[in-house]
């Protein structure tokens, strides 16, 4: 099963992918924009300061999910001794910290006119800017270190410690009393966001999904060729 | 309505800055990853012509290689 994963059988696929992804990308973005910007509602509470909302939310999501993701890689890539998984992970990352950046930036940006502070050093928007330290430690290790050995090691032991602050950023503003609201969307609860917000939440979701899709595509190409280039080298 | 688009009761410039600050930061991941892509891949047609003609059959032989060497979009 594992053999699916060998990069000559999955280059053939990423290699001809990007360019039907930018596509789609910039479809649903189109809509999602659409949606964001003119059609859904202004909220009662925070006025039209709510779709800020429709950037700041789907990039704070897929954040946590990319370096979930780079995690269960890099352990599984650990104990099953695929290198494969090292490579997925690692393209994995780029976009996973400029989503990070992204749902700081928009945050701070959105704090201004709701909490009239751009910056507070509350458990929710702190445990992000760890995440985001994570994301630059995991990254510098990958240009630092050559010795392969090494650098999965090192990178596997980061997201690993990286890891534990995921659940404390998703818990945080139930644990502690912090300025950032509770989470209006549950996947087992009713969620407290009314339908003409979710849709074009979940457009922009789907859109930020694509684009980090995208760059992991783009990234893992140039992740293969490097390695043939070394290949190469060799003969 | 074109101003309640833009100025949106005064928080236009709050809403419109994190739209462009995310679309900008997705410009400058997608050119960024795209020159790191052109640049190895040029660097591996470069060092592929320069091989000698059994070195390149052989190299041929790995399917991932032709498959470099077919696609040339940039992205």
């Amino acid at each position: 099963m594992f053999k699916l994963f060998e990069p000559n059988k999955i280059f053939s696929i990423t290699s001809k992918a990007p360019k039907y992804v930018l596509l789609l990308f910039i479809i649903v973005l189109s809509v999602g924009l659409t949606e964001a910007l003119i059609l859904s509602p202004e909220d009662y509470k925070q006025s039209h300061s709510v779709r800020i909302m429709y950037v700041h939310v789907p990039a704070a999501w897929i954040t946590l999910g990319i370096f979930s993701a780079i995690t269960l890689l890099s352990v599984l890539g650990y104990i099953i001794k695929i290198k494969n998984f090292f490579l997925i992970a690692k393209s994995l990352a780029p976009s996973g910290f400029v989503f990070n950046i992204v749902a700081l930036v928009t945050g701070s940006i959105w704090g201004k006119p709701t909490w009239g502070t751009w910056w507070a050093w509350d458990a929710r928007i702190t445990s992000m800017l760890i995440l985001a330290l994570f994301y630059g430690m995991y990254l510098l290790s990958w240009r630092i270190y050559e010795n392969k050995e090494k650098v999965f090691k090192i990178t596997s032991i980061i997201t690993i410690l990286g890891i534990i602050n995921v659940p404390i950023i998703k818990y945080s503003v139930d644990w502690w009393n912090t300025l950032h609201q509770p989470a209006s969307i549950n996947i087992f609860t009713k969620s407290s966001i009314h339908t003409s917000m979710l849709f074009p939440l979940l457009i922009m979701t789907a859109a930020f999904a694509l684009f980090s899709l995208l760059i992991f595509l783009m990234k893992y190409n140039t992740e293969l060729i490097k390695i043939k280039n070394k290949g190469l080298d060799r003969l | 309505m074109i101003n309640e688009i833009f100025l949106m009761n005064g928080y236009g410039v709050y809403v419109w800055s994190s739209f462009l600050f995310t679309l900008l930061s997705f410009l400058s991941l997608y050119v960024v990853i795209n020159i790191q892509y052109v640049k190895e891949k040029n660097k591996f047609i470069s060092k592929f012509g320069n091989l000698n003609s059994e070195r390149a059959a052989s190299a041929k032989l790995q399917n991932i290689n032709k498959e470099i060497l077919s696609n040339s979009s940039n992205i």
